[in-house]
């Protein structure tokens, strides 16, 4: 990728998921100059992490394949990895942004042969399947990685390993001597795209996450059913990595609760059913699916995928917010307590498995927001004239479906093109 | 052009140096492949390594250039040759990586890399670079039809980015259904305090601005064109017709209200104090801030309730099976108009899911809690008029138990229709099969297979595939992509607002804004003559030989965009900035005369020809495979990478789209002695993720013909194969291939080795 001069006529975007990529990419075809950060070594975000996508059951993998090539194509965008924002000053049309780059260890040398991960003995838990596998301390962080370059870990810098790392390389590619650097960039217009992490299933205290293994959260059941996820495509309990086959799904984990997170966070419910497509295509008719549920927001058209579900004659849906969950210390299986209330019935039911579909909450907290933008009490950026040349994309901006992120994103990108074209237009 | 110069790179690093016998290699590039310059390189992506390219391309006058060293995915910005035409062989994912290291493998291992070799040489000595088709328009102007919230915003913002805007309105005011609507939703706190409708405001700023012109009363009667230069005929008020020239277009025709009517189990149109939710708006709007009456005899309503989902979310002949999306917010603004002019109005909510998502939904929702609004999970069953009241009955899924309610009136949350023109699919459907299936929409053939539409168009397209936009689902003019929702099948033609997709009026907005980007990405594209994504930036575009040419029609019949008219004499013509050069016309030819500078039946038949075929006694089997670019390809390069091996007798070649597979190519390489051929695109049917739409669905059907060739060659029909692969069939893809390799086992070699 060729070195783009930034200017005030360069739009900045923050965060290389789903969102900050078409924003990116969209600006960029439009003929403008970008710069994207993402603060990890590589692209994708969170779609990177999914196996499959409602309704309509493709995989995320092929659409970030044509985000890719459409990057690799475009030389009005640069890509800076493994670097955040840390300040934002200036106005629309002229701002300064300081920007940290954190050492890959690994420089532009680097050909993804993999000499360097074969090298390396150690093993850190693999951020890519939430700790639910391993991987090295050399390593790329997933089969589509893009820029396709390995990472050192840090926690190999100084161990024999890192000598082994250097000493397998051909090529020059790695040097343990990087340091993180501080890059001041101008630019026009900043698009934010940082996007969510889940919410911490730890704070659901009645719900034991932290107490019972076979309680897990619905990105790492995502990951075990990618068959290169952690366990191979199989459903397995933590506990005993038996097959789970009976799966209660808890919904708003953690959403519309005071206690927690206030807002709906939107994907959870189609999320859920998605999943139970996912026990039907792993065991035929031979499992069980439960979803304890407040309210089915199946949005718009894709309600049909919804009511297909439904009629899955394995598929209950009990409308309940689950009080809390036990154990049973021998089989250690998750019972869930709570009253269904059509009805009105009290009920103790045990399961293989649980999955708590887990809200999701701004990765950038307001407090620890590097620029002056307006937030609201959940945290996610509101629209306002007092934000300046800076735009909320995707999560940022309110939970949201990829489809409505890809939406919104694009937005985005016109109104940092409205900035940059007056620019322009001054400035000639 | 100048003279044809190829230079062929190698890399030695990553192991192919060991693995493979380069100067072997190089030999073969030098003889077989007639490169002008072979070169050998220990690290050709190195700064070195390109610069040794690019001092050839410079100096020597190299325009073609032939990369052996990775995947075309990897490194893709090292090896970009600016006037160049490059071929990329895959020597790394495509043969070592995906073949043991074993020292009695070492032979099929390098004959598989010398295939390549040859391949890529051929390739490249059929190419040329790309470059941009004459036929680019420059016109920068955004036509916006629809003048409702979604269209008014497109052309505001569209404007506000300094692009000159057309808004076309049917009606004789802007702000469409939105203007009959009292008040809007709050999207930031205070949600309990309803804001005023944007409508107002928007038109005044759009009449305002200097640089959008209004048509109110108008409509489309005529457009042509292409992406940069599209032409309008502009019926207008005075009855004149204007002609306007244009760059894109933003379809905002927006949505009808479900018809009431339709429901007369809850008294639609039969109970005067039954009313839609339009209907309620009126009742505010008259109001204005007093109390509301009702409909039958103006008394001042005490008692509210609204019916959720009503004729929506339903199996139900006549009734939607879709939510609308906005119903319960709207419901919920609805009951605060009467609970802020009094607040001992009882307002009930009957509901089955409460949708209210996001963070300002839910607040909002809790809001309208806080005022006191009643919300009850429950199944309307009938609504009947009860003395001086409307009585509601349903069933209450919490209790249990049925119940009814008196109240003085009601309203039924009916949802959106889309309003997006001719349904051109139940027109034609122009199938594979070839068969013409036109009653579909009530409309009649006549004796020149017109068809009388019964709907009004709102374009009135002049593509040969149908006056509108291609509807994707319910009516909607929707992209099928999740990643990409603007994902057009009429190139620089963009649907916003509840003519896409049933939306609220704040998403409406916010899709109006990318829509408008949208039609500006296309006007930039155009002036350069670069495709749409997913091929973003190609410049290559489809061309033909007239000489050669049937007139048979194939190629504009497939066209997955109606990119190809037709002339009076039915000979193609391409509308280069319409194409987005997936090659299906290409693939449909029958007599072969279509072809891109950089891809054509050459570019890809050369490569099978030029495969060696070894003696049938060699037992040493050839497989082609003609893998998709978008998910077959990466997959079996993700395989190389995760170690995964397959058959050493496989020759892997990538196409744009399966749609653009020539069947001869497969009748050739039958021919020429290939013992198996393996078509792999992605999945088709009503989930399909062809994002070139039918290309795989073409591919096997065309391939299902296949079996007369077969079966004229006397050759087994195992022997040909189409599968439907996505990205992630990291270990199913190889094992295709090896699948194949067993069955050439069990029936044995082709006899046509030549």
């Amino acid at each position: 990728m060729p070195e783009a001069i930034a200017t005030n006529q360069t739009i900045l975007v923050v965060g290389g998921g789903i969102s900050g990529m078409s924003a990116a990419l969209e600006a960029a075809e439009c003929g403008k100059q970008v710069i994207l950060v993402e603060k990890n070594p590589s692209v994708g975000g969170r779609v990177a992490q999914l196996y499959k996508y409602f309704p309509k059951l493709c995989h995320p993998k092929c659409g970030l394949e044509i985000n890719l090539r459409r990057t690799k194509a475009n030389k009005n965008l640069r890509l800076m990895t493994l670097t955040e924002v840390t300040a934002v000053e200036g106005e629309p049309g002229n701002y300064t942004v300081t920007l940290k780059k954190h050492p890959r260890y690994v420089n532009e040398n680097c050909t993804a042969c993999g000499a360097c991960a074969r090298a390396v003995e150690a093993e850190f838990d693999d951020e890519y399947n939430f700790g639910l596998g391993k991987r090295k301390g050399a390593y790329l962080p997933h089969n589509l990685a893009y820029p396709q370059r390995y990472v050192i870990d840090p926690r190999i810098l100084g161990t024999p390993d890192a000598e082994k790392a250097k000493a397998a390389c051909k090529y020059d590619a790695i040097d343990l001597d990087m340091q993180p650097e501080e890059i001041k960039l101008t630019v026009g217009a900043i698009i934010w795209a940082t996007g969510w992490k889940p919410y911490d299933a730890n704070k659901i205290q009645p719900y034991g996450y932290d107490r019972y293994p076979n309680v897990i959260t619905s990105v790492e059941f995502e990951r075990m059913a990618d068959p290169f996820g952690p366990t191979g495509g199989r459903i397995l309990r933590p506990s005993d990595g038996k097959e789970a086959k009976d799966v209660a799904f808890i919904q708003c984990a953690g959403s519309r609760d005071r206690n927690h997170l206030k807002h709906c966070s939107r994907i959870c419910c189609m999320a859920t059913l998605k999943q139970t497509t996912y026990l039907r295509e792993k065991y035929g008719d031979d499992y069980k699916a439960s979803i304890y549920y407040i309210d089915i927001r199946a949005i718009d058209r894709i309600d049909d995928f919804h009511r297909r579900v439904k009629e899955d004659p394995n598929t209950r849906f009990i409308k309940s917010k689950v009080a809390s969950i036990t154990e049973d210390k021998e089989t250690r299986n998750p019972i869930l307590h709570g009253v269904d209330i059509e009805g009105y019935h009290r009920y103790s039911n045990p399961h293989d498995l649980v999955v708590l579909a887990i809200g999701m909450e701004p990765s950038v907290p307001a407090d620890a927001f590097p620029a002056k933008v307006r937030f609201n009490e959940e945290g996610f950026i509101v629209p306002d004239e007092a934000n300046g040349a800076i735009f909320a994309a995707g999560c940022s901006e309110d939970a949201l479906d990829v489809n409505r992120a890809v939406q919104s994103a694009t937005a985005s990108a016109l109104h940092a093109i409205q900035v940059i074209n007056r620019v322009a237009g001054t400035e000639g | 052009m100048a003279d044809m110069k190829i230079g062929t790179y190698i890399c030695k690093g990553c192991g192919l140096g060991e693995r493979l016998d380069c100067d072997n290699l190089a030999m073969i590039a030098e003889r077989e492949g007639k490169s002008n310059i072979v070169r050998q390189h220990d690290y050709l992506c190195s700064a070195d390594g390109v610069k040794m390219i690019q001092d050839d391309i410079d100096n020597e006058g190299v325009n073609h250039v032939v990369i052996a060293a990775c995947s075309r995915r990897a490194k893709t910005e090292a090896f970009d040759f600016d006037g160049c035409a490059v071929s990329r062989v895959n020597l790394r994912e495509g043969v070592i990586w995906v073949r043991p290291d074993e020292e009695e493998l070492r032979e099929t291992t390098q004959e598989m890399a010398a295939d390549y070799i040859r391949m890529g040489c051929a390739e490249t000595r059929h190419m040329n670079p790309p470059h941009p088709n004459e036929n680019r328009g420059h016109e920068e102007r955004v036509l916006v039809v629809g003048g409702g919230l979604s269209g008014m915003k497109a052309a505001l913002e569209a404007a506000k980015a300094g692009y000159p805007v057309t808004l076309v309105e049917k009606s004789g005011r802007l702000g469409g259904a939105m203007a009959d609507v009292w008040k809007h939703i709050p999207t930031r706190p205070p949600f309990d305090q309803l804001v005023d409708n944007p409508v107002p405001a928007l038109a005044k700023e759009i009449e305002a601005h200097p640089n959008i012109t209004v048509y109110l009363n108008a409509h489309l009667t005529r457009t042509s064109g292409a992406p940069g230069r599209f032409s309008a005929d502009i019926s207008v008020e005075s009855g004149e017709t204007v002609t306007e020239n244009f760059g894109a277009i933003i379809q905002a025709s927006g949505f009808k209200p479900y018809d009431l009517a339709n429901l007369p189990e809850m008294g639609g149109g039969r109970i005067p104090d039954v009313v839609d939710q339009m209907g309620l708006e009126k009742l505010a709007i008259e109001a204005d801030g007093g109390p509301i009456k009702r409909p039958s005899d103006g008394k001042e309503v005490k008692k509210v309730v609204f019916v959720q989902c009503a004729g929506q979310r339903s199996d139900q002949e006549g009734h939607l099976p879709y939510c609308s999306g906005h119903c319960c917010l709207t419901s919920i603004k609805q009951a605060m108009y009467f609970k802020d002019q009094n607040p001992d109005i009882e307002t009930l909510i009957l509901f089955d899911d409460l949708r209210t998502p996001g963070a300002p939904g839910e607040d909002f929702y809790r809001a309208g809690q806080d005022k006191e609004i009643t919300f009850r999970k429950g199944k309307v069953t009938e609504v009947t008029a009860d003395g001086g009241s409307v009585k509601v009955r349903f069933k209450d899924l919490i209790l249990d138990e049925e119940d009814t309610e008196q109240a003085d009136l009601v309203v039924l949350a009916t949802g959106m229709v889309p309003n997006a023109g001719v349904d051109i699919e139940a027109l034609t459907k122009p199938n594979v099969e070839g068969e013409s299936e036109g009653d579909e929409a009530g409309g009649e053939e006549n004796a020149e297979g017109e068809v009388s539409v019964p709907v009004e168009s709102i374009l009135n397209l002049t593509y040969r595939q149908g006056p509108d936009v291609p509807q994707l689902k319910y009516g909607f003019a929707d992209s099928h992509f999740i990643c990409f929702p603007y994902e057009t099948r009429r190139t620089g033609i963009y649907t916003t607002g509840p003519v896409r997709r049933p939306m609220d009026a704040e998403q409406a907005m916010e899709d109006a804004t990318g829509a408008a980007l949208k039609a500006i990405q296309a006007i930039e594209n155009a002036k350069l003559g670069r495709a749409a994504h997913p091929r973003s930036g190609d410049l290559s575009f489809p061309s033909f030989r007239k000489e050669g040419c049937t007139q048979c029609k194939r190629c504009t019949v497939e066209c997955p965009f109606g990119a190809i008219d037709e002339d009076e004499q039915r000979y193609p013509v391409f509308n280069e900035s319409r194409c987005r050069r997936c090659g299906t016309c290409m693939g449909a030819c029958p007599v072969r005369v279509i072809s891109f500078e950089n891809y054509s039946v050459d570019t890809v038949g050369q490569q099978i020809k030029n495969v060696d075929i070894p003696d049938e006694f060699d037992e040493k089997p050839r497989i082609l495979v003609l893998a998709c670019e978008n998910d077959a390809y990466p997959a079996l390069d993700m395989a190389a990478m995760q170690g995964i091996h397959y058959s050493q007798w496989a020759r892997v070649i990538p196409v744009r789209c399966l749609g653009s597979v020539n069947t001869i190519w497969v009748t050739d390489a039958l021919n020429s002695g290939y013992d198996g051929v393996i078509l792999m695109g992605c999945q088709k049917g009503e989930n399909y993720q062809c994002h070139f739409v039918k290309g795989s669905e073409m591919a096997h059907y065309r391939m299902s013909k296949i079996d007369d060739t077969l079966q004229q060659l006397n050759l087994e029909k195992e022997r040909v194969a189409t599968y439907e692969v996505a990205i992630t069939d990291i270990e199913r893809a190889p094992k295709l291939i090896n699948d194949m390799a067993k069955t050439i086992d069990e029936i044995g070699m082709s006899p046509f080795k030549f």
